[in-house]
């Protein structure tokens, strides 16, 4: 069954259109930049980084087609990087 | 990688310490893939790295035996506490148990023929030579050994004109050899266990270890890239932790300690494996409460990442943030006293078999206790003002480091040392060690408990008249436990080629490791067992099934 | 536990081998989210003079960079599933096409930061130095991230020419491709979509708060 995962192809089709969405959100997030949009400047960015990444990691990555482990790990790695962020804000932002 | 169509096929039945395989004589060490064999390569460098930070312990001791300058001046006690730190932490107690008895024993203990990656096994000993190797040179190198303790602290890590970016380097080049063992364990439970060995049946020791390395894989690199900063700061004037830059230096102790702290479990966890697997086997009993022990191990490993602001209570970090880390600090405790309820249930009315691996896991269970009980008090906001930069925090410290984890795998040693080399050590004598190291560890630890909490600060060469008592008491203890742990080692390794031969289970254990001949064949197993039972199921191993 | 039955020993799968490479990957993640701990922080201390820093840098060479590794990120992934369908001179076309993206990108890094290097702009420097906290801090995140990035792009080019080699031999007998060649690619490629993720972060985070 492992070896059955490990060698679904895809099809040059997904990846293209992959690409393509990536494109697009690379351009949005160059006119978005261009607009003022105050606190929520950072915040659309980091969504729009985090779509492009999901993508990549879903589709070029094999993600979406991996073991259910292999998702869990990484959003494991990403709660534990939010978290950092978090709780050293909290010591810098109090003093 | 070895590809067997049939089990058995090619199966070579020689010990793995006599195996000639591609390379013969000394290139049949240095380059060998035999996780056994690399885990002797570990025990013998780090063993030696670690008799040497003793003796710059001895040192440190012996300074603090009068007032004044004794044997060294304030710089150089200042780069004796450096390296005693960096030796201790990065070479001996992080890699430790996982590079020494976590390759020998882990994939015989699943039923493995070997790691996952077994080249990559190698290269992480290399990486970890490669670092003392730069440490070496740290020490000797034109402008002084560093002086900044083994914490790094910015900005004076920037500063200071001592080898600092030649001990960066070397402590990233270890980090790396970390990251390579706890990627090579994970992959090698995924993936390697035998037919039956389903996770609730794997040794407890096992546990410790996986949890060790997801540790050792999410952790280390925020030091690496920490470390690397400061390397920028010297090299390339990059002011990231300095505040005339822009910079916080408070910063540089939120990432330093944020791998530093989860780094102590990567420390504590093995130990508290080996602990697991021995106490079953002197009790005759199966362990009590196996899940709860083995999500213990996780429960450690998670809550511990949460909790490194307890280093930094008076570093000017928020007070909020100081309550935060006040209230995990006292959660994490909890796992960790779950366990030694465990143990002890384990024993209750079990038949007590008082053999050297009971007794030193007896005592790392006393001296681990008290470290865990001085650490929460650490954790004590309005204590830690008091305490913080004292002996006290030393004493907490060497009590949950060397009485848990050095005695951890002093108990491992006494427990596997047989299966390893097919030879038993002096009993009496490793009881005798034992008895004298406690008495000198004790005396030397306790004191500091004591003389911290009434003053003296850490990291000093020089003390003031009322701690003089207390300083002299405590090198006398240095003096008795080092006594006794030369007496321990000298049996131990005295075994090794002149000890009474033992078969495949002296200690009559029920683990996989016990059912393959002493020392292991250079293979592990004939054939790959099933493993159709819990590890601890005594009955089973008495049978005969 | 002599209840040993005859136990037919597998191969080591491709999965073990994927495995070590996320569990690799996972770390370098956590490498650079080192980094991003402090920009974060540094960003909200700081968010005007960021802005104002932020100026400095050329939109059009970063905007550039990004769809050149987002490229590079499709024809990696278009070797790989044509080496696995047995095209293999598609396959290694198209990773020469990524190795040669990826050198773009660094030529174009190198044109960045000799600019700047030629403006004063560098860490220690006095034209630095004479900035406000903020903007220091900026630049030297900058040079930092970036070239910290930059480094993972050589080291990537490189692990990506390696395979050229591997890819390019003959398959076993009877075989449409090399399974070992395969797995190797795979993980090199998981490598180098990697490295385009921290850029796509990287991007915004430095050229788009103006």
């Amino acid at each position: 069954m492992s070896e059955h995962e490990s060698e679904h192809l895809l099809g040059y089709g997904i990846f293209m259109v992959v690409w393509l969405a990536l494109i697009v959100l690379t351009g949005l997030t160059v006119v978005v930049a261009g607009v003022d949009l105050k606190a929520m400047t950072v915040t659309t960015a980091l969504l729009i980084a985090s779509i492009k990444t999901i993508l990549v990691l879903m589709y070029f990555m094999h993600l979406k087609y991996e073991p259910k482990f292999f998702r869990i790990m990484v959003i494991i790695v990403v709660i534990a990087l939010v978290t950092f962020i978090f709780i050293t804000f909290l010591d810098v932002f109090f003093r | 990688m070895l590809n067997h169509a049939v089990a058995g096929a090619g199966y070579v039945d020689e010990n793995y310490l006599e195996y000639q395989g591609k390379h013969k004589g000394i290139l049949g060490w240095l380059l060998t893939t035999d996780h056994k064999r690399i885990g002797l390569l570990y025990m013998w460098s780090i063993l030696s790295v670690f008799l040497v930070a003793v003796g710059i312990g001895f040192v440190m001791r012996l300074e603090q035996l009068t007032m004044g300058e004794t044997v060294v001046d304030a710089q150089t006690y200042n780069s004796l506490f450096t390296l005693h730190g960096i030796i201790m932490v990065f070479m001996f107690i992080i890699p430790g148990i996982p590079a020494v008895f976590g390759n020998f024993i882990m994939p015989i203990q699943i039923g493995a023929r070997d790691v996952y990656f077994p080249r990559i096994n190698l290269l992480s000993w290399y990486c970890w030579l490669a670092g003392a190797v730069l440490a070496v040179i740290a020490v000797f190198a034109g402008s002084g050994s560093p002086d900044t303790g083994w914490t790094f602290y910015a900005p004076f890590s920037s500063r200071t004109g001592t080898n600092v970016v030649l001990a960066l380097f070397a402590a990233f080049i270890l980090g790396f050899s970390s990251i390579l063992t706890g990627l090579n364990f994970v992959t090698t439970v995924h993936r390697m266990r035998a037919p039956g060995m389903t996770w609730f049946r794997l040794p407890l020791f096992v546990w410790g270890l996986y949890a060790t390395a997801w540790i050792q894989i999410l952790a280390t690199p925020i030091v690496g890239i920490t470390l690397l900063m400061v390397v920028a700061e010297r090299v390339f004037n990059v002011g990231i932790f300095d505040a005339a830059k822009g910079g916080d230096p408070i910063l540089y102790q939120h990432l330093f300690w944020i791998y530093s702290h989860p780094a102590v479990y990567i420390m504590i966890l093995p130990g508290m494996g080996v602990i697991s697997d021995i106490i079953p086997t002197f009790a005759k009993r199966t362990i009590f409460g196996y899940k709860a022990i083995a999500y213990s191990s996780l429960a450690i490993a998670i809550s511990g990442s949460l909790v490194w602001g307890h280093h930094m209570f008076v570093s000017g970090q928020s007070y909020l943030v100081g309550v935060i880390f006040s209230a995990i600090t006292f959660l994490v405790a909890i796992p960790s006293a779950i366990k030694v309820f465990n143990w002890v249930a384990t024993l209750y009315k079990g038949s007590i078999d008082p053999q050297p691996p009971l007794l030193y896991s007896l005592t790392f269970i006393f001296l681990f206790m008290i470290g865990g009980f001085t650490g929460v008090m650490n954790g004590v906001l309005n204590v830690n003002v008091h305490v913080h930069d004292t002996y006290f925090v030393v004493a907490h410290f060497h009590y949950v480091m060397f009485g848990g984890t050095g005695f951890a795998l002093f108990a491992a040693m006494h427990y596997w040392f047989p299966k390893m080399f097919g030879r038993i050590f002096n009993k009496k004598i490793a009881h005798i060690a034992l008895a004298i190291m406690f008495v000198g560890f004790n005396m030397l630890y306790f004191t500091m408990l004591t003389m911290g909490y009434q003053g003296m600060p850490r990291r000093y060469y020089d003390h003031l008249p009322q701690f003089h008592t207390s300083h002299v008491v405590a090198t006398v203890g240095s003096w008795v436990l080092i006594a006794g742990l030369l007496l321990m080692f000298w049996n131990l390794f005295r075994s090794i080629k002149k000890g009474e031969k033992v078969g495949d289970n002296p200690w009559g254990g029920a683990t996989l490791e016990w059912q393959i001949p002493s020392p292991p064949p250079h293979e592990n197993f004939e054939k790959i067992p099933y493993v159709d039972h819990e590890p601890y199921e005594f009955q089973k191993v008495e049978a005969g099934t | 536990m002599n209840n040993t039955m005859e136990v037919v020993e597998s191969h080591h799968t491709d999965e073990g081998a994927k495995l070590g490479m996320w569990l690799f990957l996972f770390t370098e993640l956590l490498l650079f989210g080192g980094m991003f701990i402090l920009y974060s922080i540094y960003r909200a201390k700081h968010s005007q003079e960021f802005f104002l820093a932020a100026s400095e840098l050329n939109t059009f060479i970063g905007t550039f960079n990004t769809l050149v590794l987002l490229t590079s990120s499709l024809t990696v992934a278009l070797s790989i599933e044509a080496y696995r369908r047995a095209h293999k001179k598609a396959a290694i076309w198209l990773l020469i096409a990524t190795i040669l993206m990826g050198l773009t990108f660094m030529v174009n890094k190198y044109i960045e930061w000799t600019a700047k290097i030629h403006h004063g702009i560098y860490p220690g420097s006095a034209e630095l130095l004479s900035m406000s906290d903020g903007e220091m801090l900026f630049f030297n995140l900058y040079y930092v991230m970036t070239g910290l990035h930059g480094l993972h792009v050589v080291i990537g080019v490189g692990v990506l020419s390696f395979m050229l080699y591997f890819i390019s031999k003959k398959p076993p007998e009877g075989e449409k491709f090399d399974k070992s060649a395969a797995i190797k690619l795979e993980n090199s490629g998981l490598y180098w979509h990697l490295v385009d993720i921290i850029w796509i972060f990287l991007f915004p985070l430095f050229y788009l708060i103006s």
